[in-house]
């Protein structure tokens, strides 16, 4: 089993290595935020429409 | 079969279904990630001429078939909303376009942070990498045009025109490798025969392009949803949904 520090050095290359994950990871961890925040606002949105539509008839 | 998917066409269908679905698909693609990951950055053993840089590979090679991949989807989608009117096909169409020119940017970097410890450069304007670079243009080109146009559906219609004429890309960059003498090396999984790749390395490799792969449908779907709620806010459906009334 390999240390830490060797694991985070990848053989010299940590910093190409890590940063190609650390890139990835942060994009695609984004996109789900995004996406799941832009859902819950446009359910929250309609509903509310539909609520006051309700009130006013 | 063809029923299932005129059914899927439906909205109402289509809203409940996903909605079941996703938490499933959700954990599954986490799942796969994790083992994914762990298996690439840890399990696999080091590459004897490439060293440990080679585990970019495991991002880079996922991320280049997605972006093929989703351009392919994007086309097709948007071809089959432009002859038979399918609504649901154009907003696939349409939210796709983000998706892909996300993972075609994510494989330029990674393929730019493998290239420089071992080709000893950033970028090179070789075949694969040109055409690449092309297809996360035209993946722009797709979006800004779908966002100039007011009107969402005759945006979808001029987009996915513009997408399936950008098809003509997807040939070029996946034989480039073997049209031109490129710097890029060729085809290690996907050729005829057994694939130049040692199996401890194929596996990590295949479970993140299955991951990425579902990752995809994950993102589709609930991007797709919104956009479904969206469009189809006065109708009853949506009403009975989100009130219950």
């Amino acid at each position: 089993m390999k240390s830490l520090s060797e694991f985070l050095s990848m053989g010299g290359y940590g910093a190409y290595v890590w940063s190609a994950y650390g890139i990835c990871t942060a994009i695609m961890v984004w996109n789900v935020v995004q996406a799941r925040s832009q859902a819950r606002q446009t359910v929250q949105r309609i509903k509310k429409r539909l609520q006051q539509g309700n009130n006013s008839q | 079969m063809w029923t299932f998917f005129h059914r899927l066409a439906s909205p109402p269908y289509f809203y409940g279904l996903s909605g079941r679905l996703l938490p499933w698909l959700a954990w599954l693609t986490a799942g796969l990630l994790a083992g994914g990951i762990f298996s690439g950055l840890v399990l696999a053993p080091t590459d004897y001429q490439q060293g440990d840089s080679y585990r970019i590979i495991f991002i880079h090679v996922p991320s280049a078939w997605m972006s093929l991949f989703i351009y392919v989807v994007m086309a097709a989608s948007g071809v089959i909303g432009l002859i038979w009117r399918i609504k649901l096909a154009e907003i696939v169409s349409t939210v796709s376009a983000p998706i892909g020119a996300w993972f075609t940017f994510i494989a330029l970097l990674t393929g730019s942070l493998w290239g420089k410890p071992m080709w000893g450069t950033y970028w090179v304007w070789d075949a694969r990498l040109t055409s690449e670079l092309v297809l996360l243009f035209l993946y722009l080109g797709v979006i800004a045009l779908y966002t100039a146009i007011e009107d969402p559906r005759k945006g979808a219609r001029a987009s996915a025109i513009l997408a399936l004429v950008g098809v003509i890309n997807i040939p070029i960059i996946h034989f480039s490798v073997e049209w031109w003498n490129t710097l890029h090396q060729g085809a290690t999984v996907s050729r005829i025969g057994a694939p130049a790749i040692d199996i401890s390395m194929l596996i990590p490799l295949l479970t993140m392009a299955l991951a990425f792969k579902l990752y995809y449908v994950c993102l589709l779907l609930l991007r797709t949803r919104s956009v479904v709620l969206q469009r189809e806010r006065n109708s009853a459906w949506v009403r009975e949904e989100l009130l219950g009334t």
